[in-house]
């Protein structure tokens, strides 16, 4: 276990590598200049050259990204042309309201799409598997950005049950603690505030969990059939166990783990996912952070937003495999 | 077993979450009167020299004041830090009496050296704090900085604690409405010694409301500064500006209460505040122009005849009614009519294909030709969709066979490549700063300004006649004789015809009913000192 | 799967998939169309899918209208001339939701048959030759999935520029790593194959080897993948193009069109929900055929 660890963390590191190269050579094959994100429509040529050069614009390539990896070695992001703060500051709220909403999305996803599945499985061939697999199939199928604008518009607009911008009223003169709003309302204790965080996170955490719950209700659905089939639970329910307790105990261990597998992969694509949600709902998220950034040609931040998602990414992939690999050690990796 | 694990879980979950609860205390106190002010981005920085963008200015201007104002309702020029001023004759002194008893919201007194060490800071770029930024409009209002061949300003001097003195070079006509423009607004030296780049994020001024703090892609928010110096001001104890990007949903904000005031409005949702009791609409004429520059230098434009025909093939009323949703006026001259020195005389080119098609005629042109139009895709204030109008302008222009081919780029490219000429027809725009026709026509039409490739003019007019005229009222300070000058240079253009202007658009502002004491200002500039939420 | 180029997950009964392709190649066409036409949802599927096509094929037959002319009635409800209501420039939306169904179509076809071929490509070198070719190979496909899906699109469109060939550009390279790695997993088990061995054996050139008995042992995954790939596709350029980077005005693109309808959300909602129903419909049809496709093709991932 532990020479495996060690071995897909050394992976890693080429892994890392490219993606850095990667996102600095696409950040500087975008056309259009950064001396004029800084200096405005209006500047002058001498400006211009000035701004270039204390940017060290005016270096090779491979130098510029020599002197990139020299700084993100020492934790150095860049700074933000735009703001003139150093991202690594500046990113951390951004990070924080993406993760409370992939964690909310994921929440949802989880409870739904595993008793939905289990409901489906359950009753196998029933109305209501069908309907539940019904809603897992057009979940796999909705567009996140369709399904936002449509909560958007019947929650928001017609109904005028929820907010549909942003993370809390400013009016409630909300002060950020851990920038985990949910969290931060139940340290001040104030119920008035978690009910308006909660009450804003509610449709784009919905819209984007709908995808994962749904791949997560077929996997479920079809892990639990297969454990169903064995021996030992066919002889928990002869012994007349309460059904539904058979299956929810003795299934949902055995079929925790390709689940799992799911849940890993699905936090990662949340992460891409919420680029979108969170340009609908104004969640002033990092995948927004990194969307305006281009629009602005805001180099630094496309280059580090990127590469810091990509390696969140990374990370959640490896640990999902390494629990998987503890969880189940029947599973031998790096075997082909 | 089982059950007993889950039930000393649940208690622990309990237990733990009971610990957190309550275990910080509040800092901030709400209540009084609060404005959500909802807008389209978030500001980028708010240190007033160092920012270009609308955004960025809305939160400085209630932060920071300027030596002088502009009035409420127009571009004329009234004291503000300054209570009075007097000009030498040759125009090359100006003497600043200072306002006394004004505090900074740190504490720290409002005075000449203050004033003095704002201007080095801005005008030096060996100054210790000439940081934070690239202090572009310094450079943009006053011919470079410090060292440069063209800076304006000689030197400025405290002659004593509430006198402030400056020597120009040569003589500047827009001097004094330069002044009141939002990036010159007077931050306390002391806050800016402390540290220049971070100032920007934590910006210390005289103005009516204080910063407080600001989530970025979120919200600004400033709180009542007590100690204001006009008196019984600001009357609201708190503003939030609130990022909402898209118009629609800020729109739907306001209707469901979320926010109580905003900019940006679609023009078919004006409409709708227009005819709803509950809010209210602004609009204000907006010191702004859209226009279709041509390249003159590029064959068919540089013909005369082919520009003037183009211009009879626009059907402005059209493009207005259907694309501003009847929001803006249309455009005759490069400066719209409210500013002065407008040339009310000037005729314009009517809607009229067949004289169009005769021109093109006469120009060699019986069939037509074709030619690549850019439009821009982003939605700019004088121009709320440049690529559909683009599309109905293309629709016109095939009466007459030209065959226009619509070419876009996202907004930074755009202004790339028609900076440096790439284009042949081109969508465009200004936004106008001081209220002065020089920042219009120097700025967009001057020969001085076709440099690539960071072209103002792009339609690269060079008419030696009407540089001579711009220049000649550059150096004049007799707002009556410069507006002779420009009268006769808004002539010239219209016959030679580099652009097609399209309109003034105007702006508007929705707010709820019971607020009181909002007047737009036609340079944009937010005034919110007078804002009151009726009890 | 949205977004999903990563490993498609692997339930414990598929892990080892090295016997299991003998059970493919020996079935007979005829029971596979039989198979076929027994399995409901494969045939909603391909309806589906069909329906779409034909819309695709014959636009300017169904409808009165051009996707481009603006007609006097903006923003106009649902009505008999026009079944799904007028946009803000008084175009017929159904007229742009058939003409859009080229554009999708269009995108991803291409898309996935450029990724499919790059990414086998890879895959079966990666494969077939083992060392540092695969090292090199796994890493590459390693670091384009260490990158979300949509942000690495909009990254490339970034550099490419927005427009709709760009945004197919994108989109094939971020689904290349989805079929190589599906390839280079195929490889392995087939290479193992007796009749590979035998083919070795008798000293077979590696190329031919390849073609005569490598890669027909490997399409059909390949095939199911990019059925389910194509779906992806559809929605990958759709959020492209809501993003304002992919296919560019006038042109129907549906995640164009949506998100052009931001702005009427309240005035006129169906000019948001018939394009938006239009993508769900063609990525349900084809995750419906896909998945009928595996099932047929694969009866062990049938319960």
């Amino acid at each position: 276990m532990l020479t495996y660890t060690l071995r897909r963390i050394l992976m890693l590191i080429p892994v890392l590598i490219g993606m850095s190269l990667i996102t600095f050579s696409i950040v500087h094959a975008i056309p259009g200049d950064p001396a004029k994100t800084i200096a405005g429509d209006k500047a002058t040529p001498e400006q211009l050259q000035q701004i270039r050069e204390s940017l060290g614009l005016d270096q090779p390539f491979y130098v510029q990204y020599l002197n990139y990896v020299k700084g993100l070695l020492k934790g150095d992001l860049g700074t933000s042309l735009i703001t003139q703060v150093p991202i690594a500051e500046e990113i951390g709220p951004f990070l924080a309201a993406t993760a409370e909403l992939t964690i909310a999305a994921l929440l949802i996803a989880v409870f739904l799409g595993v008793n939905l599945g289990i409901l489906s499985a359950w009753k196998q061939n029933s109305w209501m598997d069908y309907g539940a697999m019904f809603i897992a199939l057009i979940g796999v199928s909705i567009p996140v950005f369709w399904l936002g604008l449509m909560e958007q518009w019947l929650f928001a607009q017609q109904l005028d049950w929820l907010p549909s911008y942003g993370r809390v009223d400013p009016r409630l003169g909300f002060e950020p603690l851990t920038q985990f709003y949910v969290l931060d309302s139940l340290l001040y204790g104030d119920f008035h505030w978690l009910q308006d965080v909660l009450m804003h996170l509610i449709l784009p955490a919905v819209a984007l969990g709908t995808i994962p719950m749904a791949v997560i209700a077929r996997m479920t659905r079809s892990s639990m059939l297969e454990v169903m089939r064995q021996d030992y639970i066919r002889t928990a329910r002869a012994k007349g166990l309460s059904e539904f307790w058979v299956i929810y105990k003795h299934t949902l261990k055995n079929a925790f783990i390709p689940i799992l597998t799911v849940m890993g992969l699905q936090l990662g694509l949340l992460l891409g996912g919420a680029v979108l949600t969170e340009t609908i709902f104004s969640w002033p998220g990092v995948g927004r952070y990194v969307y305006d950034a281009i629009n602005q040609r805001n180099y630094p931040v496309i280059q580090s937003g990127i590469l810091v998602l990509a390696t969140i990414f990374v990370l959640i992939n490896l640990i999902v495999d390494l629990l998987y690999a503890w969880i189940d050690p029947r599973i031998k990796y790096g075997k082909e | 077993m089982r059950k007993r694990f889950w039930i000393i879980n649940l208690a622990a979950v309990f237990l733990f979450s009971s610990v957190l609860v309550g275990c910080v205390e509040k800092k901030t106190a709400t209540g009084g009167k609060t404005l959500v002010y909802g807008r389209g981005a978030d500001s980028k920085l708010l240190d007033p020299i160092q920012v270009t963008d609308g955004e960025s200015f809305k939160p400085i201007d209630q932060i920071f004041d300027k030596l002088v104002e502009y009035d409420k309702e127009s571009t004329e020029v009234v004291p503000g830090l300054a209570e009075s001023w007097e000009t030498s004759a040759d125009g090359l002194t100006w003497t600043f009496k200072l306002r006394k008893n004004v505090q900074f919201h740190d504490g720290t007194p409002f005075n000449a050296e203050a004033v003095v060490y704002n201007f080095e800071r801005w005008m030096d770029p060996n100054h210790p704090e000439h940081k934070g930024g690239e202090f572009p409009y310094y450079g943009y209002m006053f011919g470079g900085f410090k060292g440069d061949d063209g800076h304006v300003i000689e030197s400025v001097t405290a002659l004593d604690e509430y006198t402030v003195q400056f020597k120009l070079k040569k003589p500047l006509g827009p001097f004094l409405s330069n002044l009141a423009m939002s990036p010159f607004g007077i931050a306390s030296p002391a806050a800016v010694k402390k540290d220049p780049v971070k100032f920007a994020q934590n910006p210390v001024g005289t103005g009516p409301f204080k910063f407080e703090s600001w989530k970025k892609n979120d919200s600004v928010v400033l709180v009542k500064n007590e100690n204001f110096w006009k008196k019984g001001q600001p009357k609201l104890d708190r503003i939030i500006f609130k990022s909402i990007p898209d118009n629609a949903a800020r729109y739907s904000a306001l209707k469901s209460g979320g926010i109580d005031m905003m900019d940006g409005l679609n023009p078919n949702d004006a409409h709708l505040i227009r005819q709803d009791s509950q809010f209210r609409l602004y609009e204000q004429p907006g010191m702004n122009v859209g226009y279709l520059a041509f390249h003159t230098g590029k064959k068919p434009l540089d013909n005369v005849k082919v520009r003037q025909a183009i211009n009879h093939a626009v059907n402005k009323e059209a493009i207005i009614k259907n694309f501003y949703a009847g929001q803006a006026i249309p455009a005759v001259n490069p400066i719209p009519p409210m500013m002065w020195g407008y040339n009310d005389q000037v005729q314009d080119y009517p809607f009229d294909l067949n004289k169009a098609k005769q021109l093109l005629e006469e120009a060699g042109y019986p069939d037509g030709f074709e030619i690549e139009f850019y439009a821009m895709t982003e939605p700019r204030p004088y121009m709320p969709n440049g690529k559909k109008i683009a599309e109905f302008i293309q629709a016109d222009l095939a009466k007459i066979g030209i065959r226009a081919k619509i070419v876009t780029y996202d907004w930074q490219t755009y202004l790339d490549l028609t900076g440096k000429g790439e284009h042949e027809m081109a969508l465009m725009g200004w936004n106008g700063d001081n209220g002065d026709p020089d920042n219009f026509l120097y700025v967009l039409l001057d020969k001085d300004n076709t440099r690539m490739p960071d072209a103002g003019n792009i339609a690269f007019y060079k008419s030696d006649q009407v540089h001579e005229l711009l220049i000649r009222a550059q150096g004049l300070t007799s707002q009556e004789e410069r507006s002779k000058l420009y009268l006769e240079a808004q002539k010239l253009i219209k016959n030679d015809a580099p652009w097609v202007p399209i309109a003034h658009a105007t702006d508007t502002y929705a707010a709820r009913k019971d607020i009181t004491g909002f007047v737009p200002h036609p340079t944009t500039q937010l005034i919110m000192e007078n804002l009151d939420v009726k009890e | 799967m949205q977004f999903s180029r990563t490993k498609p997950p692997v339930p414990p009964n598929e892990t080892g998939s090295a016997n299991r392709n003998s059970s493919l190649e020996a079935k007979p066409l005829r029971d596979l169309v039989r198979s076929f036409i027994r399995h409901r949802s494969a045939v909603i599927g391909a309806s589906l899918v069909v329906i779409f096509i034909l819309c695709a094929i014959f636009a300017p037959l169904l409808t009165p209208y051009e996707f481009y002319t603006s007609t006097r009635e903006t923003l106009d409800d649902p009505s008999a001339a026009h079944w799904f209501g007028t946009d803000d420039l008084g175009r017929d939306i159904f007229t742009r939701i058939i003409y859009g169904a080229r554009i999708s179509l269009w995108v991803g076809f291409v898309a996935i048959t450029g990724s499919i071929i790059i990414g086998s490509f890879l895959g079966l070198v990666a494969g077939y030759y083992g060392k540092w070719q695969d090292s090199l190979i796994s890493r590459l496909f390693d670091i384009l999935l260490a990158f979300p899906g949509i942000l690495l699109a909009i990254a490339i469109v970034a550099m490419l520029g927005p427009g709709l060939n760009n945004a197919l550009i994108a989109i094939a390279i971020i689904n290349i790593p989805t079929f190589g790695r599906l390839m280079r997993s195929r490889v392995l088990s087939v290479k193992q194959e007796d009749f590979v061995l035998a083919a070795r054996a008798i000293g077979m050139k590696n190329s031919r080897i390849l073609w005569r008995h490598i890669l027909p042992n490997c399409w059909t995954p390949i095939m199911v993948q990019g059925t389910l790939g194509f779906a992806t596709a559809v929605i990958e350029a759709a959020a492209l193009g809501f993003l304002g980077l992919g296919a560019q005005p006038p042109q129907p693109e549906w995640g164009t069109m949506l998100s052009d309808s931001r702005e009427f959300i309240q005035l006129a909602p169906w000019t948001m929900i018939f394009p938006g129903l239009a993508i769900m419909l063609t990525v349900l049809g084809f995750n419906l055929l896909g998945d009928g496709l595996r099932d047929i093709f694969d009866p062990r991932m049938k319960q």
